[in-house]
């Protein structure tokens, strides 16, 4: 043991012997991995302030000026999705639990394709900057774009959370940072892209991190399967010999011990894409809807391609991460992995590439944080000037240049506010968190979304009602959920019995708003459902959407 | 003006005629998507013994493995399905629209 603790310290970037943990441990300082994120936190600056040379206008700010192509909207976009979390959580949940983790993220896909075929170009024919745009379009602009914002923001602050913890843990333990420092460097950088830069710095940013990102993985996805002679059965027999749960992997397993709440769960991803703002947004950053389109396929397509070598790389890891007690605490195969469960991709980085090459995972890994986090502080903030500041507040008469600032100092508090957070629930398991955000977008912002698109009936009070009842009985379950009433608040049993409210929430929100809005016979009510033929026309064929502006 | 405008591409067959051909192929395919995976999810509830079957006989590699990755460039496909065919028929038929309605 004493030989094994020795090479272990050779090692910095493992956690070395000590309590098993469920929090990272901090680590010496990683110096590779810092150079390499130094150098793209300078080149991402470098852009910002070529960016803010071009800023000028509030489109510019919101949607870069519509200037953007179909297929770097969606690299944008991909990048948006495939955020640390994805890299590390689900290619961690395929090395813990086999084939349930590939259900999982199968799962976490197929919301793609109903964006495209529902959602994409409509959203870019009727709205201009934030999705609130289509919502209220022929409804009742001040009530429904403060439901929107609260909706928006819900949702915006909740994965906010959820990145700068994952984001101050992945530091800690790669970097050797302190938490608060890790998490104040998150804040800052990200609000220097987004006050100076605006959507311009934040998608170029996301597409720089989006390549870094795909090469990254697939080296790593490929170096691993070299290892096993590029052949998936051969790594399965070796997985299979050496996981704990021998064949059970390459089956359905835990998934099946509670389907009811496996089918909210999923019900929540597939639906809860698109009512992701940060990812609505982007819809809007291209000339038109033709490029909508484009982008969502590019996006779907490198998603896609992401998801299966994240697979890959948690199935790999079964073998070359398992059965190395350099990744265990205290060396113990059977025990926990060094610095949390979520570090599997990392440690496997380090096993195939050496020091190296963690480095430069870690610092893609950073990047993909810094950028997931702009993009989510941007839309938050659009929300905050654009909807409430510039519509509810000055009733659509905003002057342009004061919009713009209110955005710039919404972004700044989302930034401050963002740091506390993190640093308030550093201790917390915010796990929960991702679901409670797929769970309310789907249940208050996707509802009234698709409806104000689809539904010729819809109105206000409907809208209003609904939507606040899809927010509020999501917010609610999941605070009675086993995983926060049990596992954070510390009762004994959960009143609410799964932990993913979707199946009954979302259902909630449409039956809510379809009864009202038929049951609403006030003129205003009449006038909305007259407007809707026209907001259809525009919706079809794109004729007075905001047109690009050429830089 | 603009009403006017919305009023003649209304009366215009073609217009009837996109919407029709675009939602039917859109709902269609969300529902064959939805459809696909929400099968393989009852299959993953009702028999993962099915979905355990090796794929090569004598390997363990499941066939519920490539079943997981086809389902995702299947969906990915058919979003390639419906961008090619928007962008050249609908878009067509949309540009002749508008161009006739600005007449």
């Amino acid at each position: 043991m004493k030989k094994l603790l020795s090479t272990l310290a050779l090692f910095p970037l493992c956690a070395i012997a000590g309590p098993a943990v469920e929090a990272a441990e901090k680590q010496p300082l990683n110096l590779t991995a810092i150079a390499m994120f130094f150098i793209f936190v300078a080149g991402t600056l470098v852009i910002t302030w070529w960016a803010a040379r071009r800023t000028k206008s509030a489109s510019d700010f919101y949607t870069a000026g519509g200037g953007i192509t179909g297929f770097q909207n969606g690299l944008a976009i991909a990048g948006d999705y495939m955020s640390a979390a994805t890299l590390l959580g689900l290619s961690s949940m395929v090395f813990a639990k086999g084939y349930d983790g590939l259900v999982y993220t199968v799962g976490f896909f197929v919301g793609w394709p109903v964006v495209t075929f529902l959602i994409a170009e409509r959203l870019r024919n009727l709205g201009k900057y934030t999705f609130a745009d289509i919502a209220s379009y022929r409804l009742d602009q001040k009530k429904i774009r403060t439901f929107a914002a609260f909706g928006s923001l819900t949702v915006v602050c909740f994965y906010l959370i959820v990145q700068m913890v994952g984001a101050g843990q992945l530091i800690k333990l790669l970097f050797g940072l302190d938490y608060p420092v890790a998490v104040v460097i998150v804040g800052v950088v990200m609000m220097l892209y987004v006050t100076f830069g605006g959507m311009i710095a934040t998608t170029w940013v996301q597409i720089i991190k989006a390549v870094l990102l795909l090469a990254g993985g697939t080296t790593l996805a490929l170096m691993a399967m070299s290892e096993f002679g590029f052949s998936y059965e051969t790594l399965a027999q070796r997985a299979v010999e050496v996981h704990k749960g021998g064949l059970g992997i390459m089956a359905p397993g835990s998934m099946l011990a509670d389907p009811v709440n496996a089918a909210s769960m999923s019900l929540g991803l597939v639906f809860g894409i698109a009512g992701l703002p940060h990812i609505l947004m982007r819809f809007f950053t291209v000339p038109n809807a033709r490029e909508a389109r484009k982008s969502v396929f590019v996006a779907t397509g490198f998603i896609g391609f992401f998801f299966i070598v994240v697979c890959t790389l948690g199935f790999s890891a079964m073998v070359i991460v398992g059965t190395n007690p350099l990744y265990f605490v205290d060396g113990d195969l059977a025990g926990k992995i060094a610095g949390g469960g979520n570090m599997v991709a990392m440690h496997l980085a380090h096993a195939v590439g050496g020091n190296l090459f963690l480095g430069f995972l870690s610092a893609v890994a950073f990047a993909t944080i810094l950028a997931v986090v702009s993009g989510l502080a941007l839309a938050g903030a659009s929300s905050i000037s654009h909807d409430i500041y510039a519509n509810v507040i000055c009733g659509g008469k905003a002057d342009e240049k004061t919009e713009i600032k209110v955005s710039k100092i919404a972004a700044i508090v989302l930034g401050v506010l963002a740091i506390i957070l993190g640093i308030m629930f550093e201790k917390m398991n915010v796990a929960f968190l991702v679901g409670l955000t797929f769970g309310i977008a789907a249940s208050a912002n996707f509802p009234i979304l698709i409806l104000s698109m689809y539904w010729k009936g819809l109105t206000t009070s409907g809208a209003l009602l609904g939507g606040f009842t899809g927010l509020i009985s999501a917010v609610t379950m999941v605070v009675l959920s086993p995983s926060v009433w049990v596992t954070v608040l510390g009762h004994e049993t959960a009143i609410f019995p799964y932990d993913h409210p979707a199946l009954f929430s979302m259902p909630l929100a449409f039956m809510v708003t379809i009864v009202v809005s038929m049951l609403d016979s006030s003129a205003q009510a009449k006038k909305e459902r007259a407007a809707f033929d026209d907001q259809l026309v525009r919706a079809q064929t794109g004729i007075g959407a905001a047109a690009a502006n050429n830089h | 003006m603009s009403n006017n405008i919305n009023d003649r591409i209304r009366s215009n067959p073609k217009y009837r005629e996109l919407a029709g051909k675009r939602s039917r192929t859109a709902w269609g395919l969300t529902a064959l998507v939805l459809a696909v995976y929400y099968s393989f999810m009852l299959l993953v509830g009702s028999s993962p013994e099915f979905l355990a079957t090796p794929l090569f006989e004598g390997g363990v590699l499941s066939i519920g493995v490539p079943i997981g990755a086809f389902i995702i460039f299947f969906a990915w496909a058919c979003t390639g399905l419906y961008v090619r065919r928007a962008n050249s028929e609908f878009d067509r038929l949309n540009a002749e629209i508008v161009e006739e309605a600005r007449k």
